[in-house]
């Protein structure tokens, strides 16, 4: 299946994305935030369609609304009550504008298709470089932003008493899902993002892995998943989100079962 | 002898969102020793405690610690909070220890080989080397409290800021840790302020009692405090002071 350069494209793009949904998936989860994970990609999905209808690149669409949104959400208060309630409305109104962007558009099925599926066959050399260099960036910016994340996620008051700027990092946090998020979009479609961020990591987290080891193990799971339904994509001629939604669930489950 | 003050406070005010919480604090805390920290809900124990953190802002009067002047991020205090995240619940207290090592710095939550010698060193402090291998979420109340005690020792403070660390607690387990806190703050000569709803399983354990009622501070020696006329009349109701014939002080409240 390597022989076809679309196969060995989507194997180097998904394996971009799995490398730092991975890692970020393992902070959503400790966190508890994979709902604003979720969230993030629905007003992606808006950002993309815009992007489409005034014939911009949609992935600097998605990225653009992914990155923005997350800084927002990041900077608005963290009351978590009321904030799902927030989260939740934000994201219907998104989609509601995606919805319309797309109606605007006159070839709009297979565009919205691959929104919300993904399109991971299809990408492109270009695509590629910025998928890459969208994952290079936000390892770096992960690398350095995540022992006060770590900090600040277990113990906030204290964190905050040793110089720790919890907004500052909270925010930086959510700019770096919406980053991963769009780049998920691109190989699972926005409605599968939580295969590739959310499942991956939640499972490194079952496994009680040390936090270090743990987002390794995330990236490690990520890509296994990505690669794993690229190639039974291939095998069986059933969509490459099946199956990654499939084997994202498998190995939760089976993360739980080792736990002792 | 004259000793220095771990805590001195003049005059001082502070307010949080505009409204005034205390009002001119006039205190000082010797080093050495074990404050008691009461006062009703609301009263602004935690607010006190931030402020020697350099959370809550001085809005006038002048706050130091060990003489020098109060600021964010002093690695001479050690803090409890007083809420805890659910987060983390499949890490493990090592993990949750090590967290705190120098979390404060971007980059990679690596841990040095110090590093892990110093969490060992504090989770022995405090009888809790079996705790540092259990995930978070299997942990009891007092195994937690246990362990968050560890916390605090890490860096070696010389003061010790707890954020009501009985709260929760059977009868027997506050006791427990309050015992254990005394036996730690005396081996490593440490200043602790203790805020508690409860004074009766501090007492034995704590030799100076600060009160924080309607936005005054009031410290004493214990047997100056812990009476039943002068608790009365900062709580604003009837209170008794019961010695029990075992050497034990027992506080209770009107309408219990
Ligand atoms: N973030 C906040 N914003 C506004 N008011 C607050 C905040 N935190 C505490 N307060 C108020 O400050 C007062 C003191 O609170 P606190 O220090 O938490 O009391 P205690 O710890 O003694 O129960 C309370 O009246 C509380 O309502
Ligand atoms: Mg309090």
């Amino acid at each position: 299946m390597l022989a076809y350069d679309f196969m060995r494209m989507a194997f180097a793009a998904s394996a971009c994305v799995a490398l730092l949904a991975g890692p970020v998936g393992w902070f959503l989860a400790l966190r508890g935030q994979s709902f604003a994970g979720h969230a993030l990609s629905h007003i992606a999905f808006a950002g993309a369609a815009g992007a489409a209808l005034l014939g911009v690149s949609p992935l600097a669409g998605l990225l653009g609304a992914a990155v923005l949104a997350g800084g927002a959400m990041g900077l608005t208060g963290r009351e978590t009550g009321e904030r799902d309630v927030a989260i939740g409305l934000v994201l219907s109104l998104a989609m509601g504008f995606g919805v319309l962007f797309l109606h605007l558009m006159t070839r709009s099925t297979s565009t919205a298709m691959a929104l919300l599926f993904g399109n991971v066959l299809g990408v492109s050399a270009g695509m590629l470089a910025s998928l890459a260099g969208a994952a290079v960036g936000g390892l770096a910016a992960l690398g350095a932003l995540s022992r006060p994340l770590l900090f600040a996620s277990l113990q906030p008051e204290l964190a905050e008493a040793r110089g720790v700027r919890l907004r500052l990092v909270s925010t930086l946090f959510l700019m770096l899902v919406g980053a991963a998020t769009a780049e998920c979009a691109q190989i699972t479609g926005v409605l599968l993002v939580f295969t590739l961020m959310v499942g991956p990591g939640a499972a490194a987290q079952r496994l009680g892995l040390a936090p270090l080891a743990g987002m390794v193990c995330a990236a490690v799971l990520a890509l296994g998943e990505a690669w794993g339904g690229l190639a039974l994509s291939w095998w069986t001629d059933w969509p490459v989100s099946f199956w990654i939604a499939v084997l994202s669930v498998v190995v939760f489950f089976l993360a739980g079962l080792r736990r002792l | 002898m004259e000793c220095e003050a771990a805590v001195s406070c003049h005059d001082v005010t502070l307010a949080i969102g505009g409204r005034t919480v205390l009002s001119d604090v006039c205190l000082s805390v010797e080093a050495g020793s074990f404050v008691g920290l009461f006062g009703p809900n609301g009263a602004g124990k935690t607010t006190f405690l931030r402020a020697l953190l350099g959370l809550v802002p001085v809005l006038s009067g002048e706050m130091t610690l060990f003489g020098a002047s109060v600021t964010r991020g002093n690695r001479g205090v050690g803090y409890m909070p007083q809420s805890r995240t659910p987060n983390g619940g499949m890490l493990t207290g090592r993990d949750l220890l090590a967290s705190g090592l120098s979390g404060e710095k971007w980059g990679l939550p690596r841990v040095s080989r110090e590093g892990s010698a110093e969490v060992e060193a504090a989770l022995e402090a405090v009888d809790a080397a079996s705790l540092g291998g259990r995930r978070l979420g299997s942990l009891s109340g007092g195994e937690r409290q246990r362990l968050l005690i560890a916390q605090t020792l890490l860096g070696s403070p010389r003061l010790l800021l707890l954020d009501e660390p009985l709260a929760s607690l059977d009868p027997v387990r506050m006791r427990e840790v309050a015992l254990l806190l005394r036996e730690v703050a005396r081996k490593r000569g440490m200043t602790v302020i203790c805020s508690a709803h409860d004074i009766s399983p501090l007492m034995g354990v704590m030799d100076t009692v600060l009160c924080l009622v309607r936005g005054r501070a009031r410290i004493g020696p214990v047997d100056e405090v812990v009476t039943g006329p002068v608790l009365s009349e900062l709580y604003g109701a009837q209170v008794e002071v019961c010695h029990a014939p075992s050497g034990r002080v027992l506080v209770s409240a009107d309408g219990l």
